[in-house]
């Protein structure tokens, strides 16, 4: 009764295939990002820049990238990891070689670097599938790591071994660097991530979108179909590596400000990227950004609570913040193995119905 | 060439034609020397006992087995060794025996996934969607919409397929063989495993794809009454090779057909 799609008639195709084809959703959505884009940078501080609003966006970035390939084609990567790196180390590059280019350029740029070396280690995906891609795909995470730590060019040969990101302003504004201010990094990050958002839905929805489904429902009957696997699979892998590079951008030059291999990269993150989408929910762009919100705000709100709240000792907080996320990713699974948008979607139907039982 | 049949449809000439096709994995012999054609416009039915090679010889047609010897000649053309893909390209559909649909889609997905080899908008305007893709898409979609109707899907639409039962996927796969607009449509036993007011409607279906849209249809079925019925010509496979190839009634009084079926003493 709250929540239905009655009255809401679609008389054209475009109209019953739009976005978001139901009212209140439509509405919602606009709520929401009319918040995040006119209200959020009024009231941000450093705090909730650093520790929640930038990693939220940066990791549904990622999120979104692994969900393309994972979720929509079918294919499993641990690389993710190694693909940031690439996207970070890409940027640093382009930063440095070309100081007067917008940062939405390098960030694209660097995302474009990445699907093409995401297209390299894709080409495997051919002859390999499941569980054994997995394992071919963590070859070049630990390859990539192992790269952007032998070879002293990428870090342009400082001593430390890392890369920091240099100043660089975006309508005289810094965006990057120390000088930063937060919502000016942060509305950076809300744009690409908004904008690529749509992209993802758009490719999703159409031709594109649709051999990536048949390939991972089905591959012998989509390759019947007139599906040319090497090119769905291929193209899965570039679109899949350019969000994942851009996030890798996005979170060397705005979020950390500054980066090295093994740490900020490692195969961890990778397994970071894959659980938020089997959380979030595979094969859905809403999963992507719910999986990503669960597995970085969660342990904020978590830690305040408890530090903050409570007044615990921080180490103590620490340990039960593991066990309680461990926890709730168990108790999520349990009761909705196809992710947090799954939920949403039941809760949605129930909603249509409440309060009568059919 | 066209003769009309007693029903009055045309048969034109010869569309598919397979020749001295021979195909063994390792040393077993699926196929040996076949040879027949499809003509334009006409049901062709493949029959035989379980194992006789008739799902082997339209895996060669749709190109996922490579014959070691013989050739297989379309639209008047030698074909080349194709992978699959590029044989749909060519305008061949085709169904499978055990239902091989995209469970994660809707039918509505499904059955425009059917269109993909005529939808050509590049990775870049599917990603604006606003302006040519949405417009490829909505062309594609009115496509659709006609055989959802000719079906009778309308209420599944955007039902994922997955929660279909078992003789509406099969409905649906006949209707995303249908979107590609084939040809020719293989059909892999199109009607195992239903029951009696399901397979009526499958016949219908068939008949009607046949007769309305003029599709080639090459059917294997088990179901005699069904082939007889159904077919204007019938090619008779038994341990891969060709028993008999003829009018439903010639191949039924054919003594090595009925010695196959139903055993003869000797």
């Amino acid at each position: 009764m709250l929540y239905r799609e009655s009255g809401d008639f679609k008389t054209s195709y475009s109209a019953d295939q739009q976005t978001f084809p139901i009212r209140l959703d439509r509405h919602m959505v606009y709520g929401i990002l009319a918040f995040a884009f006119l209200v959020v940078p009024f009231l941000i501080n450093d705090y909730w820049e650093k520790s929640v609003l930038l990693p939220f966006l940066v990791w549904a970035m990622a999120a979104l990238g692994l969900n393309i390939l994972t979720g929509f084609c079918g294919q499993v990567s641990l690389g993710t990891g190694g693909f940031m790196a690439v996207g970070a180390y890409a940027c640093y590059k382009l930063m440095v070689a070309f100081p007067w280019l917008n940062m939405f350029v390098v960030v694209i740029l660097a995302g474009l670097i990445t699907a093409m070396v995401g297209v390299l280690f894709g080409l495997p995906s051919l002859r390999i599938k499941g569980f054994y891609l997995a394992v071919a795909t963590l070859a070049s995470q630990f390859f990539l790591i192992w790269l952007f730590n032998k070879v002293p060019w990428f870090y342009n040969y400082s001593a430390s071994g890392m890369i920091a990101a240099p100043e660089r302003t975006l309508l005289g504004i810094p965006v990057t660097g120390a000088e930063a201010p937060p919502w000016m990094t942060y509305l950076f990050c809300l744009t690409l991530v908004t904008v690529f958002a749509f992209i993802a839905h758009n490719l999703v929805r159409g031709r594109i979108g649709r051999s990536w489904m048949a390939i991972r429902d089905m591959d012998i009957a989509a390759e019947i179909i007139g599906v040319p696997p090497l090119k769905a699979k291929l193209s899965a892998f570039a679109v899949s590596s350019f969000y994942i590079g851009m996030s890798g951008a996005m979170m060397f030059a705005l979020y950390l400000g500054s980066a090295e291999p093994s740490d900020s990269f490692g195969i961890a993150k990778s397994f970071l990227v894959l659980f938020m989408i089997i959380i979030g929910g595979l094969g859905s762009i809403l999963g992507s950004f719910l999986g990503a919100a669960f597995l970085t705000l969660l342990p904020v709100l978590l830690k305040n609570i408890m530090v903050g709240g409570f007044g615990w000792p921080p180490d103590l907080a620490a340990h039960l913040e593991l066990l309680l996320i461990g926890a709730l990713i168990m108790f999520f699974l349990i009761v909705e193995p196809h992710g947090l948008a799954q939920l949403w979607r039941v809760t949605k139907e129930r909603l249509r119905l409440w309060p009568f039982p059919h | 060439m066209a003769e009309p049949t007693q029903d009055g449809r045309k048969i034109g000439g010869t569309l598919l034609e397979v020749k001295n096709i021979t195909l063994s994995f390792g040393g077993v012999k699926a196929l040996t020397d076949i040879s027949f054609d499809i003509k334009e416009g006409e049901i062709r039915a493949i029959i035989g006992p379980n194992g006789a090679g008739k799902s082997s010889m339209l895996n060669v047609i749709s190109g996922f087995y490579h014959p070691q010897q013989g050739e297989v000649w379309f639209r008047g053309q030698k074909r080349a060794s194709m992978r699959p893909y590029e044989v749909a390209r060519q305008g061949i559909a085709r169904t499978f025996q055990n239902i091989a649909l995209f469970k994660g889609m809707s039918t509505l997905d499904n059955l425009m996934t059917g269109r993909i080899t005529h939808m050509h908008k590049n990775l870049f305007w599917q990603a604006i969607w606003k302006g040519p893709a949405e417009r490829e898409e909505i062309a594609h979609r009115e496509r659709v919409e006609h055989i959802i109707d000719f079906l009778g899907i309308q209420a599944i639409r955007k039902t994922p397929v997955g929660r279909l039962p078992y003789g509406l996927q099969k409905r649906v796969e006949l209707g995303r063989a249908l979107a590609a607009e084939a040809k020719l449509l293989l059909l892999d036993e199109p009607m195992a495993g239903m029951n009696l007011e399901e397979k009526e409607d499958m016949c219908r279906f068939i008949l009607d794809v046949n007769d309305e849209f003029g599709t080639t249809i090459a059917l294997i079925e088990h179901d005699m009454g069904v082939v007889m019925d159904l077919s204007d010509r019938v090619v008779v496979l038994d341990y891969g090779k060709k028993l008999a190839d003829g009018t439903p009634n010639e191949v039924r009084n054919d003594p090595a057909v009925i010695e196959a079926y139903l055993g003869v003493g000797h």
